[in-house]
């Protein structure tokens, strides 16, 4: 026991080894360091927000951020200049392709040549049907501002709606005021180009494109239940 | 005064090149051209030339290989084409050639020497290594590409291209840690693109070669080295152990060749050596 001890003691006092023991803790220390800033950082980037949506043919959200290349292609090939790359303070992580519905909706060109454009396959190059495309779901999310469910005849958004009458139609309720024609989306059509959020007459749009997963319900094995 | 200026020019030759080259780059991706449209598509990560030509940046599509994507074809012969013409001739070319933040480290670098700037905190040379293999593990471990979170060139090309400016305080203070605080920190010390590039040249064919010079071993100047971005690749060459610069360090800048009035340097694409090395082998 006592040799042991002895036996560390010089080993420690090796100034040889005390300098591998150094620079190898140091090493350690650095890549430890380099690893947690650099987790924190990946892990504190804001996720996409609600209101940025993804170019028709996007991958879902965590493969898209590892596919995009972030190199702009489908920027510079979007003929309305629509879509923009996400700045280190944008709601999107940084340098992926975005756009806000309320500001310019997509325009659902037939020829698709954002998608095209994709190197990488983030967005989907063979796509060939712009109907298809998920770029969200249109959700009529403020009832007490919608016009229509006032009573009035506004229904901006069934006009403008680029698939009308399948992705957004006018279903007429009866209520105490009469009535109502209620504007109804239907999400298997609807693609979120956002046409209807960009052109509702109200100052804060009471339709709104939402990602599919905020959007909508889902019934699980039963109509009932959460499983 | 046309004598001075032509060997103006030819002192510079090297410079005013890599200028040309940088600067037609930069403009390829930016300016418009009524009825055309731009050159350059996309940016460095990724690029479509005259509407036809595709390239990729290959440590790019690495990262997003690691972070778990599949590589789709186009991007898969963009970075074959990129990283095989780097391969062929030598890696840092895109250094000192192609990437636009060399145009603001060299800025920085000449104002620090106008300025006369002594201060200068040491980094390591391998530093940049170690930065390249966080970049790629992080890619791995986090699911995205951890280099495009800072990558100073893409954001430069960004702003440029897009007129955004958010990114500008960190161009800011990558200049000013050049500056003031570090020598030629960015692109001789810390940047992992221009050290994966270095790896993939590692053969690469392009070399600063001496030619035997009895001028050369008379003056004994070694300017060369003290106007190199990687002094420490001259430093066989000019101690006569190596006919020519070999290290993974080297930009093929040309400032070497600038500065060197006994005609003892010279870019040379050395497929003798090639040859000859396979029969070594």
């Amino acid at each position: 026991m006592a040799e042991d001890k002895r036996h560390n003691k010089a080993n420690l006092e090796d100034p040889a080894k005390r300098d591998t023991f150094r620079t190898l803790f140091k090493r350690f220390g650095v890549v430890l360091v380099g690893t947690i800033v650099g987790q924190s950082m990946i892990l504190s980037r804001p996720a996409r927000a609600a209101e940025a949506l993804r170019p028709p043919g996007a991958l879902p959200d965590l493969d898209f951020d590892s596919a995009c290349i972030r190199c702009g292609l489908c920027v510079d090939d979007c003929p309305y200049d629509i879509l923009k790359l996400a700045s280190w303070a944008g709601p999107a992580p940084q340098g992926t392709p975005y756009f806000v519905a309320r500001e310019e909706p997509c325009r659902m060109c037939t020829d698709i040549p954002c998608a095209k454009a994709c190197p990488t396959g983030a967005l989907d190059r063979h796509m060939t049907d712009i109907k298809k495309a998920d770029m969200g779901v249109a959700v009529l999310v403020d009832h007490e501002t919608c016009l229509n469910y006032k009573g009035l005849t506004c229904s901006i958004c069934w006009r403008v709606c680029p698939i009308r009458d399948e992705a957004i139609t006018l279903e007429p309720v009866q209520s105490e005021k009469g009535k109502l024609l209620i504007p109804t989306v239907h999400s298997d059509k609807c693609t979120g180009c956002g046409t209807c959020e960009k052109h509702c007459v109200l100052s804060e749009a009471a339709i709104r494109v939402l990602p599919r997963e905020l959007g909508l319900g889902l019934s699980g094995r039963n109509s009932v239940g959460r499983s | 005064m046309l004598r001075r200026l032509k060997r103006g020019l030819y002192r510079h030759r090297w410079l005013l090149m890599r200028r040309i080259v940088q600067i037609s780059i930069l403009l390829a991706f930016t300016v418009h051209i009524p009825g055309y449209g731009k050159i350059a598509d996309g940016n460095l990560s990724s690029s479509l030339w005259f509407g036809e030509l595709k390239l990729t940046d290959p440590f790019i599509l690495l990262q997003s290989f690691l972070a778990g994507s599949s590589i789709a074809l186009p991007a898969l012969l963009g970075a074959i084409l990129v990283g095989g013409f780097y391969a062929f001739f030598a890696g840092r070319l895109y250094c000192s050639w192609v990437c636009p933040i060399n145009l603001l480290t060299d800025l920085a670098y000449w104002l620090r020497k106008k300025l006369k700037i002594k201060g200068n905190m040491s980094l390591s040379r391998s530093l940049r290594l170690w930065i390249l293999a966080l970049a790629l593990a992080l890619s791995l471990f986090g699911g995205t590409l951890a280099w495009e979170m800072v990558n100073p060139i893409t954001r430069f090309q960004r702003e440029l291209i897009w007129f955004s400016f958010s990114g500008a305080m960190l161009l800011g203070a990558l200049f000013l840690f050049d500056l003031f605080v570090s020598r030629r920190a960015w692109c001789g010390h810390l940047c992992p693109v221009g050290a994966f590039y270095g790896l993939i040249g590692r053969y690469g064919r392009l070399k600063v070669t001496a030619t035997p010079s009895e001028s050369c071993d008379a003056s004994g100047c070694s300017r060369c080295m003290t106007v190199c971005p990687e002094p420490h690749v001259l430093a066989p060459v000019v101690s006569k152990q190596a006919q020519a610069v070999t290290s993974v360090d080297c930009t093929r800048c040309g400032a070497c060749l600038d500065e060197c009035h006994e005609g003892a340097l010279s870019m040379k694409l050395d497929l003798v050596g090639m040859v000859t090395r396979k029969v070594d082998e």
